[in-house]
């Protein structure tokens, strides 16, 4: 082996080991980014007022999000109603139930649908629900959301009840316990921790979701006071004040934007949290 | 009862001094297309431990399984054959595989407790998830249980405590115990001990021998001295037959059978 030969190759190795940091740092570089300048542009137009009063028409200054606050919290909260136990029941039929044919084309459409541009997902909810409700609505909204976490619900849960030792179930099943109760009692209750975490996930990404809210909830400057009501969401909100020309309400899209990240994150710290647990316990 | 003839028992002119608890007669298992257990006809002793021995993947398992109607559990597996618990047909239309279940225990060769529940939980699944809501009973349930297990001393104190902070030798008396608060009358033991330490494994067996007095058992294991020193009878199969059954001490000592000799005295499996 020549000398030159040697270099040759530690010069790949280097150039290598570059290559490969330069694109991790590239991974990671948007996120500080987006970080930075939310923070810089946004945490201005934070205050007591942003999260307590309703926005202001053009031109008056101040004015807050509140209700877009509370719009995206009951969007989520109706999303889950409608989407957690579908999914979750789809997911123990998956894992526990089922013929492994059948299992095969559910598993392939959940795959499908969870690559669906979400803007399909409004487009079909406007076809399903809005045109006979003549017009948009908070639970149209809901609606939606809940659909877009229903396929996600579901592989996440049938994967971590996958994840439960099939020894549990022979040892239930040998105390003369009923398949149901074996599955709600031991499967479901060993995996529970990986099942909220699925679904605290999949909340956090719809959380975000804007598109598909254009069709369904639509916005609102003032409150919904009831679900067929079109609702104000943060999403849409920040939308809408980004493409306006005003510097106020830019400030107050930044600060949207922050507070929505901050949600995202507080939801995927408290999936952290919840995961660390269980690994402690297996231990 | 059907009359046919069972070559094993009528070989050895077994008599059982407190009575049969089970009897199969042409048993046979198949998964799929592969018949793994041929025709087995075999008496089991009541109030007495029955050793299932022979090489590895003769059926000893799955002879074990379908006592207790556990093989159904796989959609592969089907039964062929007559089995009686005490009289009662266990396979006739009708009986649930549940009900058999909970006359007919069983404990695994990996310790399986429950790991979202305490000891004392894991001892009253069985009882709880059947409907029993009493606490006194249950209390009671605990204590005798955990006795008889001989594990009661060791975790009388923590009975709150998770199962999974036990030892693995207390581990699986954890699960003797839980499958004995059902109060079945056969418990089924699909070698309990292999994957214990000397020590523990000691405990299981004198165990067992205490367990007798009150239940029938039936034990897989690949430990030739634990099938002498603790059973009563012993059957030793080969590919999927039954090639002989006998009191304990004949088998070891007196075999009738070329092939069961070789295998006592370890010249192969
Ligand atoms: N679920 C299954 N599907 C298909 N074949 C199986 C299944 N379980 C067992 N078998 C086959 O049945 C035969 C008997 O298996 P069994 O587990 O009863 O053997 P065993 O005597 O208990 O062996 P070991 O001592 O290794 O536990 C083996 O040939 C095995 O390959
Ligand atoms: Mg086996």
């Amino acid at each position: 082996m020549t000398v030159s030969n040697h270099n040759w190759r530690k010069f790949k190795n280097a150039f290598m080991q570059t290559l490969t940091f330069v694109c991790a740092i590239l991974v990671v570089l948007p996120l500080v980014l987006v970080f930075y300048h939310l923070v810089k542009e946004g945490f201005s137009a934070l205050n007591w007022n942003f999260f307590t009063k309703l926005p202001k028409a053009v031109g008056e200054h101040g004015g807050g999000m509140v209700n877009a606050i509370a719009g995206t919290f009951i969007l989520l909260l109706q999303a889950a109603i409608f989407g957690v136990p579908i999914g979750v029941l789809g997911g123990v039929y998956l894992s526990e139930y089922g013929g492994s044919k059948l299992n095969w084309w559910i598993r392939f459409a959940a795959d499908i649908l969870n690559g669906v541009p979400s803007i399909t997902w409004g487009v079909v909810v406007y076809g399903l629900l809005v045109v006979p409700m003549h017009g948009p609505s908070a639970l149209a909204g809901g609606i939606v959301l809940g659909m877009m976490m229903i396929p996600l619900v579901m592989r996440t849960t049938e994967e971590v009840l996958q994840l439960v030792p099939g020894g549990y179930r022979e040892a239930a099943m040998a105390l003369g316990i009923a398949k149901w109760k074996t599955t709600v009692q031991i499967v479901i209750r060993t995996a529970l921790k990986g099942i909220v975490t699925g679904v605290l996930l999949a909340l956090s990404r719809v959380a975000g979701e804007t598109a598909p809210l254009i069709f369904t909830a639509f916005g609102n400057l003032g409150w919904a006071h009831k679900l067929t009501e079109p609702i104000a969401a943060m999403p849409l909100l920040i939308f809408n004040y980004a493409i306006s020309p005003y510097d106020d309400w830019h400030r107050q899209a930044w600060a949207g934007a922050f507070v929505l990240l901050m949600l995202v994150l507080a939801i995927n710290v408290g999936v952290r949290f919840l995961t660390r647990d269980r690994f402690k316990q297996k231990a | 009862m059907p009359a046919t003839p069972n070559p094993a028992t009528a070989a050895t002119g077994l008599n059982f001094p407190a009575g049969t608890a089970l009897t199969a007669r042409g048993l046979s298992v198949h998964f799929g297309r592969n018949k793994v257990l041929k025709e087995v006809s075999i008496d089991i002793a009541a109030k007495a431990v029955t050793a299932i021995i022979g090489p590895s993947g003769c059926g000893k398992s799955t002879f074990l399984r379908a006592l207790n109607r556990m093989h159904e559990l796989n959609p592969d597996a089907r039964m062929e054959g007559d089995i009686r618990l005490f009289g009662d047909d266990i396979y006739a239309r009708g009986v649930e595989p549940v009900i058999v279940r909970r006359r007919v225990g069983m404990v695994f060769q990996k310790s399986n407790p429950f790991p979202t529940m305490s000891i004392a939980e894991n001892v009253t699944v069985g009882l709880r998830l059947n409907g029993l809501r009493d606490k006194k009973l249950l209390a009671e349930r605990i204590e005798q249980s955990l006795q008889m297990a001989a594990l009661w001393d060791e975790v009388k104190d923590r009975l709150n405590a998770p199962a999974i902070s036990l030892s693995g030798g207390q581990q699986q008396r954890l699960c003797i115990a839980r499958a004995l608060a059902v109060q079945p009358e056969v418990l089924l033991m699909d070698e309990p001990a292999s994957a214990l330490d000397p020590l523990a494994t000691q405990k299981i067996e004198d165990l067992i021998v205490h367990l007798k007095k009150d239940y029938t058992i039936v034990i897989v294991t690949h430990n030739m001295q634990q099938a002498a020193r603790s059973s009563d009878y012993t059957a030793f199969f080969y590919l999927g037959e039954l090639i002989e059954f006998g009191p304990t001490a004949k088998i070891f000592t007196n075999p009738s059978q070329k092939r069961t000799e070789d295998y006592v005295t370890g010249r192969f499996g």
